[in-house]
């Protein structure tokens, strides 16, 4: 019987290996369509953004595909889930490989996406990264962001908060595990040694100690800060705002482009985030048609607010659109030749999008728009002077 | 009666056979993958998931040897892998320009990462091992927890100098120019030559078969299963405890460790989170024990197997995916263990082979309870 046992075990074993080896690996080079991959996590903490960017492209896709697709030639779509993980991320990218991707959008959340780009960098495929920002992202040459780097967040907070002489005396509090969050601070420290504040207080927090920032905010409330810089995203944001409106301390908040998402957040007094101010590329109250129409596009398909990083996936679709219609690129081609063709052209384009107008950019595949400076007025954003 | 039969009939005893057939398991199962992969009929998904598939393989059959053979839960093997990854890792990028064989860089540093996992098991297992059961499980968890942390503190730098290490941030390692940051915090470790590849994690996989199954079949192995059965008979006939737990935990840490270093060299940048080297992850490969069966070698080995694909095949349900693994899970546990399932499979097996007897006991036994 246990014999028996072992053979049928060791027969599923190499049944389940063989199912494996069935996918011929459709060498994913020339197709008819455009055959576009993302990457992000739809499942786990992060799901929030993987999500948005999930739905963000979705749209894009299907107007572009209404309206006669890319120089006449539709697009398929595949999105896949990486958990936030830079294992899920691998097997998700060979995933997309195996379905025959020629253009790669992703991954949204920076650490997933670092562990993505060493392969398409060797596979020599073209990725657009909705909000990866770290700039460690960009350091292939295939690889090019919609969202601002880290660094340009650090250093234009602080030179705006310089310029405008929003406060003398600023506390930081950072989420220390984060990419993200870290990068935008070690510029905004290096920057404000040029500029006429001082930072009175820096603290911390991490991923697993995301609760309660009393600790913090008692520090920045001692140090006698006037505002509070928070390069942070915006639920932990939510939680600081409602302590520190407890404990009856009453800094200007100024943040980055993650405090997007705080109005809409469930269960968040929004009149505690009165008088925050935010850079950010995109609103979605935003006055112009673009916006609006994508603003009403996804509250009728998927019942809530799109924040900005289903703005910045979006644009991406678009950014490709144009970089392919720039090159001249086909889907023939077969994805390395379709990547040396975008990267060519990518500096070469100028796209007006949801977040930013006149967005171009540079071969190392930073991008170039203007932050704008929102602040939260009766519940909804306006200009900040 | 059956074993006798074997003794007899053929060139190998029962036991023999058990541990070519393992054996033979993963070799046929690395033939299969390398012919397909010559042949290219491999997809690059089943490509790129080999090496963590020999990764979990390792895992699950060194925590096989804490939780099965040695008979204590173990909570915090994710955090001796973890060790394993880091150390190794660390030391692979700084070897990087002075050792220039890729092969023996990436030996020397598996071997490195099994050493400070193994010491680490060692020196956590001395107060640990006093505890039983449930206790030992969660103090095992807590270090597992505190591994995690403390690797999300350090930062570590390489210049001409040589290392520098911080617990504050990059700017405190005071790096020249041209130095380069090894370990960020708890934006992880970056930067490892990728120098894993199936064919390693097959060798792996073979020499951690080869510790283990001779360990649980040598003399040594004989008395730690002895205080698993029974710490009372196993101390009166004057087994030493504390030497045979210690020795099979720290065995176990230190291949966890190995495992975490060939890991480590798979990917460019890795991060210590809940999921990665975190509880969950102890949890995830503890699973793969429990539904191999505990103290079952080869069962560990298809578990793993099994349940790292799964996910993975079942990619085409997008978001339902891991709703319907976690319902595959509870389904495959109660299949393989519930009491029914195990008698309705016996009486399977007995009907195929042809043999009644099973089925006869099996009615024997109910005519005697009722």
């Amino acid at each position: 019987m246990k014999k028996l046992l072992s053979i049928v075990l060791v027969a599923v074993l190499s049944l389940t290996l063989f199912v494996g080896c069935g996918d011929s690996s459709a060498n994913g080079n020339a197709s008819t369509t455009w055959k576009i991959g993302g990457i992000g996590p739809i499942t786990g903490d992060a799901s929030v953004y993987g999500i948005a960017v999930k739905n963000g492209i979705q749209i894009a896709i299907d107007e572009i595909n209404e309206a006669g697709g890319i120089n006449g030639v539709q697009i398929e779509y595949n999105f896949q889930d990486d958990e936030h993980n830079g294992e899920k991320a691998v097997n998700a990218y060979n995933t997309l490989k195996d379905w025959g991707m020629n253009i790669l959008i992703g991954n949204v959340t920076t650490t997933p996406c670092l562990a993505v780009v060493p392969l398409t960098a060797e596979d020599n495929m073209f990725q657009l990264t909705p909000s990866g920002s770290s700039t460690e992202i960009i350091k292939s040459d295939n690889v090019f962001q919609v969202c601002f780097t880290d660094p340009n967040q650090g250093v234009g907070s602080a030179q705006y908060i310089g310029a405008n002489a929003l406060a003398q005396k600023i506390a930081v509090i950072y989420n220390s595990s984060d990419v993200y969050s870290s990068g935008i601070y070690e510029k905004f420290k290096e920057e404000a040694a040029n500029q006429p504040f001082e930072i009175v207080a820096e603290t911390s927090f991490t991923d697993d100690s995301k609760s309660d920032f009393t600790v913090q905010l008692q520090q920045a409330k001692d140090a006698g800060a006037e505002l509070v810089f928070l390069p942070i995203y915006y639920q932990e944001a939510s939680m600081i705002l409602t302590q520190a409106e407890a404990m009856d301390f009453h800094p200007l908040f100024f943040g980055c482009d993650g405090l997007d998402g705080l109005l809409t957040l469930q269960g968040f007094d929004t009149s505690l985030a009165e008088g925050v101010v935010l850079l950010t590329p995109f609103v979605a109250d935003a006055e112009d048609e673009r916006t609006q129409a994508f603003v009403s596009t996804y509250m009728e398909k998927y019942g809530e607010v799109p924040n900005q990083f289903a703005a910045d996936a979006y644009d991406a679709v678009y950014i490709i659109k144009a970089a392919i219609e720039a090159s001249g690129a086909t889907p023939e081609d077969g994805y390395s030749a379709i990547c040396d063709k975008l990267v060519a052209a990518m500096p070469t384009i100028t796209v007006d999008g949801l977040t930013g107008d006149g967005m171009t950019w540079i071969a190392t595949g930073e991008v170039s728009k203007d932050p704008k400076a929102m602040v939260i007025e009766n519940g909804v954003y306006t200009n900040f002077q | 009666m059956k074993t006798e039969k074997k003794k007899t009939g053929t060139l190998f005893t029962a036991n023999t056979k058990q541990l070519i057939i393992t054996y033979g398991m993963v070799i046929a199962a690395y033939l299969i993958c390398e012919i397909c992969i010559l042949t290219g009929n491999m997809s690059n998904q089943m490509k790129g998931l080999l090496v963590p598939l020999c990764y979990y393989v390792i895992m699950a059959v060194s925590l096989n040897l804490t939780v099965g053979i040695l008979g204590e839960l173990s909570l915090g093997h994710a955090g001796f892998s973890c060790v394993g990854l880091f150390v190794g890792a660390a030391f692979s990028i700084s070897m990087q320009d002075m050792i220039t064989a890729p092969y023996l860089r990436f030996f020397l540093a598996i071997l490195i990462g099994a050493l400070a996992a193994g010491v680490i098991g060692l020196l956590i297992g001395i107060p640990v091992l006093r505890l039983k059961g449930d206790y030992l499980a969660i103090v095992t968890l807590a270090f597992c927890e505190i591994i995690k942390n403390v690797v999300n503190v350090i930062y570590l730098g390489k210049d001409s100098a040589g290392l520098h290490i911080s617990a504050k941030d990059t700017a405190s390692l005071n790096l020249e120019e041209t130095g380069t940051v090894i370990i960020k915090g708890p934006q992880g470790i970056s930067g490892m030559p990728s120098d894993a590849n199936f064919t390693i994690g097959i060798i792996l996989i073979l020499i951690t078969l080869f510790i283990v199954l001779n360990l649980i079949h040598s003399r040594d192995g004989r008395a730690i299963m002895a205080i698993r059965d029974n710490l009372i008979a196993a101390e009166s006939v004057g087994i030493n405890i504390t030497k045979y737990k210690l020795m099979a935990f720290s065995i176990s840490a230190a291949l966890a460790g190995a495992a975490g270093a060939f890991y480590g060299h798979n990917y460019q940048t890795i991060k210590a989170t809940t999921n990665n080297f975190g509880y969950n992850m102890s949890i995830m490969i503890l699973v793969f024990v429990v539904l191999g069966g505990i103290g079952n070698i080869r069962g560990s080995i298809i578990a793993a197997v099994i349940l790292t694909l799964l996910p993975e095949l079942l990619r085409d349900l997008s978001e339902y995916r891991l709703l319907i693994y976690s319902i595959i899970l509870i389904g495959m546990m109660l299949l393989n263990w519930s009491p029914k399932a195990i008698e309705w499979k016996k009486g399977l097996a007995a009907k195929f082979s042809g043999k009644r007897q099973a089925m006869k006991e099996k009615k024997h036994s109910e005519k005697g309870a009722q």
